[in-house]
């Protein structure tokens, strides 16, 4: 496109920059209150028990105590999905579950008074994984669901919400394979995102039944909406968002945390904080599901895949948020990579004894490739093909198409991909690098090193609906009315830069409301990678409504038509005769000119990112290091460089790539506590041991909006894990099928140790 | 700001004992004991700083020494202001990333202009943590290697991953710098 942009595509320094590195950035923690009370959790230490009595009196006999609630004080709101899962609770489900919560004048105070109060349990069998929740007899987790599997679907996918993938005729599909390869392939890790704030919320509760929220959530305006049916819509909840300390999709499940201080605030009258602390926020906040597929692939000699049959399990934990919405779009997602004729997805969300699972960037799609991907290996390995060009081969182009998350097929308009792929593995040098199924890239002493590729894409970047108002200032200014929370990719500075390109002012010259439900219209939320096409588009539409009713407030006063009109820098003028001019003030100060945009779903474009990777397995100590990532996309238009830069470079935090070399949470399977829920225990990369990463980016033109881009920052982690997997199985020649790759597994698996065969099922 | 200097003196403090802390080249004199404004021996630095000065830059994530969020300088070396009791700090200098600006020109110290020029952030909650340590660091040594910048800030979290670019903007600084 030989478009030339004042804005777009420009290094702008991000509007809150200077806040950032002076620490004027205020999160939500960082926010003061009058009279501010601390509220804090009492949490269960059994993995499943019923509550046979609580007594808080001593609890509420310490000086500084405001409040003590247990389930007997609240009324029966429930949350998750389906709605099932009570704010308190007569029983508990897992270790950390919510017995109490506690307002006083002090952390300490409150923390002081969780000990104080005195719970009898009785103590239940528990369930911790797919196998033992799904066994015959196994104790049911909710009495609603005896075999411990939810019901599939979620409401806010509609009717006929995606719950499995149906599609040509399976045996025939066999039939015509030239390999089969079948198998059960997990990816049961479950790793934390851990961002770095905290999650949390304040509340202020006004009599009869108002509330405002000020919350750590990435969305604000869903809390609202989720938080009107907790509290069985009868509260008015104004929710705020503040700057947010790292989101990677979790911080859309804080309805929890949210009610508790809500609840707090009704009982006390007072505003309340509630922030859990690192060990709550890995224990009792979003994990990734846990991931397993038994199932069976057919594959022909030119890598076309004829068939997928098989049943997903996921392990969802003690509840369901976003789980069945998850599957839904992790199924779409497996088809815009795999466009195969003949389907027979089939899927069970399982529920088990510890921490909830839920919303991870990755969403459902990445827990599911990690899975599959092992079993295409096989394929793939069976009719002697590049994995680089199946992937290739197999992702969707235009002609080809998905079924998404409403249970509708979808045409693909989107772009070709290759290219981008192409110049990937060229950036790699993988055709250099690549040896074969199972077979070193090189060889240095103990040292062997290997290569492995993923992919993925995701629909998501036109979900959901989005709104916003730009107003006009007589004074060439302009104000953008959104709610979005900035939570780390510079989205916010982002719609300032499309406004002001539309508007051809300077980005100086523009504002921003913050993010309130009582200022701004509705927005889904910068989630997953809608932030540039689904919100952008909304903005943009926006600033165009504005611009058209500016010039048609213009056009009589130069004795034109509108269509003969543009504006720039505050001056409307005529196109034809740049000399003849009004200035916006001419609008006058009595006037509003209020824009207005929305966004309405659109799922027929995905985005896609291919991730290749370079690993170097130290065969003495089992050790995997991560060398060299070059992720390879295209993005229509980068709108800003170094923000794009950052997403991509995260494909290894965040529950991304090391997920396959170190990230897991460990769960004690006698008592249900997580062993590592801090920041010590839990392994995270650190500066000194960072890989080599290239980052491609294309921009070929997508059919989104007037700038043609698309959004593609959630998706930096999903094809690494298993690009990984394939990697170390390739440096040392033997099928490595679990995550993550401790030396310990690795040196099984070279038979330095066990009798192992290093997780091969 | 809601730091005030000097916290007025009410009642005399349970044992008589105070302490004398200068933040960011102010003099702050507490009382320790149980009142408002007072400093209890259980206050950590970083809750100093955060809840009785306000200084709401310094972040506390893990609370435990394993992040870096809460890292602010004292007597010129980064520190884990999570992990040191306030009363331990009696006549400490220390200054906080609302600090690193010049005072008479409110300008911004190049290390600070050097992250946004690099946009060497994401979210933003490790940056104030990750610019103390760095700037702890060219204190030190005005011109580290890159490999002595990554071992400098190994203890660090950033789950944004705005490590490459924060590398970069430490390393601009650092050629800068009068070794440089």
């Amino acid at each position: 496109m030989a478009e030339k942009y004042r804005y777009i595509g420009q290094i702008v320094p991000r509007r809150d920059a200077v806040d950032i590195v002076t620490g004027a950035a205020e999160f939500t923690a960082d926010r003061k209150f009058p009279g501010l009370l601390h509220g804090k959790v009492k949490r269960s230490p059994h993995a499943h028990a019923k509550i046979k009595s609580i007594d808080k009196g001593k609890a509420e006999a310490l000086p500084g105590v405001k409040a003590v609630l247990t389930w007997k004080d609240i009324p029966d709101f429930r949350g998750g999905t389906p709605r099932n899962v009570r704010i308190l609770d007569s029983k508990v489900r897992y270790v950390g579950d919510a017995v109490a919560l506690v307002a006083a004048v002090t952390e300490e105070i409150a923390e002081e008074a969780l000990d104080l109060i005195d719970v009898e349990y009785e103590s239940l069998p528990a369930v911790f994984d797919i196998d033992s929740a799904l066994e015959s007899g196994a104790p049911a987790i909710y009495e609603e669901y005896p075999d411990n599997i939810l019901p599939g679907g979620t409401i806010i996918y509609g009717p006929n919400c995606l719950k499995g993938v149906q599609r040509g005729d399976v045996e025939k599909g066999f039939s015509e394979a030239d390999v089969i390869t079948e198998g059960a392939f997990g990816y049961e890790n479950i790793p934390s995102a851990i961002p770095p704030e905290s999650v949390g919320a304040v509340a202020q509760w006004q009599d009869p039944n108002k509330v405002t929220i000020w919350g750590t959530s990435q969305a604000p305006y869903m809390d609202k909406v989720t938080l009107f049916h907790v509290f069985n819509r009868q509260v008015d909840i104004r929710s705020i968002g503040s700057h947010v300390g790292g989101g990677f999709g979790t911080k859309i499940q804080c309805w929890q945390v949210e009610s508790y201080a809500i609840l707090l605030s009704k009982a006390t009258k007072r505003p309340v904080k509630v922030v859990f602390t690192k060990e709550e926020h890995i224990a009792s906040f979003v994990l990734r599901l846990g991931s397993r597929i038994h199932a069976r692939v057919g594959m022909k000699r030119d890598g076309s895949i004829t068939a997928i049959q098989g049943t997903w399990y996921v392990d969802t934990g003690y509840y369901s948020f976003t789980t069945q919405a998850q599957v839904a779009i992790g199924s779409g997602e497996l088809m815009i990579m795999a466009q195969c004729p003949n389907w027979d997805l089939k899927n069970h969300v399982v529920v088990t004894n510890r921490n909830a699972s839920g919303s991870m960037r990755g969403f459902g799609g990445q827990e599911l490739k990690c899975s599959f991907i092992p079993l295409l290996s096989l394929a793939m390995e069976k009719a002697g093909l590049d994995p680089f060009e199946v992937l290739k081969k197999n992702f969707v182009k235009p002609g080809g198409g998905y079924y998404w998350r409403d249970g509708k097929f979808y045409n693909f308009r989107g772009i070709d991909f290759s290219k981008a792929m192409e110049k990937g593995a060229e950036t790699f040098g993988w055709k250099e690098k690549w040896k074969g199924w199972l077979n070193p890239t090189s060889i240095s002493g103990s040292k062997r090193r290997g290569i492995g590729v993923g992919v993925h894409g995701n629909a998501d970047i036109g979900e959901d609906a989005s709104e916003a108002y730009v107003q006009l200032g007589y004074n060439g200014t302009a104000t953008i009315f959104l709610c979005v929370a900035e939570h780390g990719t510079g989205q916010k500075s982002n719609y300032v830069k499309m406004v002001a390109e539309v508007l051809q002012i300077h980005p100086d010259r523009i504002s921003m409301t913050p993010a309130d439900t009582l200022v701004t219209p509705f927005d889904f939320g910068p989630v997953g990678s809608r932030g540039t096409y689904a919100i952008g588009s909304a903005v943009i539409k926006a600033a165009e409504d504005a611009r058209r009713q500016l010039l048609e407030l213009a056009a009589p006063k130069l004795d034109v038509s509108p269509d003969e009109l543009d504006t720039a820098d505050g001056i409307v003028f005529v196109k034809n005769n740049p000399e003849k001019t009004l200035k916006w003030r001419a609008m006058g100060n009595d006037r509003t000119i209020l824009g207005y945009g929305r966004f309405e779903p659109d799922f027929t474009m995905c985005n896609c990112m291919m991730s290749f990777v370079e690993i170097e397995v130290d065969t003495d100590t089992g050790k995997v290091d991560l060398i060299r990532v070059v992720n390879a996309t295209d993005v229509g238009k980068i709108i800003d460089p170094l923000g794009l830069e950052g997403q991509l470079n995260a494909c290894f935090g965040t529950a991304g790539i090391d997920s396959a070399i170190f990230e897991e949470t460990i769960l004690d399977r006698r008592t249900g506590h997580i062993m590592n829920a801090n920041m010590i225990d839990y392994k995270w990369r650190t500066f000194s041991e960072l890989p080599a990463i290239d980052n491609v980016v294309l921009e070929t033109p997508f059919p989104s909006h007037r700038f043609h881009a698309v959004g593609v920052g959630e998706v930096a982690t999903s094809p690494g894990p298993s690009a990984v997997l394939m990697a170390v199985s390739n440096a040392i020649g033997t099928w490595m099928h679990e995550y993550p790759m401790t030396p310990e597994r690795v040196l099984k698996a070279l038979g330095k140790t066990g009798t192992g065969t290093g997780g091969v099922k | 700001m809601a730091a005030k200097k000097k916290t007025q003196k009410k009642a005399p403090a349970l044992n008589d004992q105070t302490i004398k802390l200068i933040v960011n080249g102010q003099t702050y004199t507490f009382d320790i004991g149980g009142r408002a404004g007072d400093i209890e021996p259980f206050h950590t630095l970083a809750h100093t700083l955060r809840e009785t000065l306000g200084l709401t830059g310094t972040k506390v994530s893990c609370d435990n020494g394993a992040c870096g969020a809460c890292t602010v300088i004292m007597d010129g070396k980064a520190v884990l202001s999570c992990k040191i009791l306030t009363v331990e700090c009696d006549g400490k200098h220390i200054t906080t990333v609302e600090g690193l600006r010049n005072p008479e020109t409110g300008e911004l110290d190049p290390l600070q202009q050097a992250f946004i020029d690099q946009q060497a952030f994401q979210c933003g909650f490790c940056t104030p943590g990750i610019i103390m340590t760095s700037k702890a660091l060219l204190n030190e040594k005005p011109s580290p290697s890159e490999e002595e910048v990554k071992e400098a800030l190994s203890g660090n979290f950033c789950r944004c991953v705005s490590h490459y670019q924060v590398i970069r903007a430490v390393m601009s600084v650092a050629k800068g710098g009068q070794d440089g």
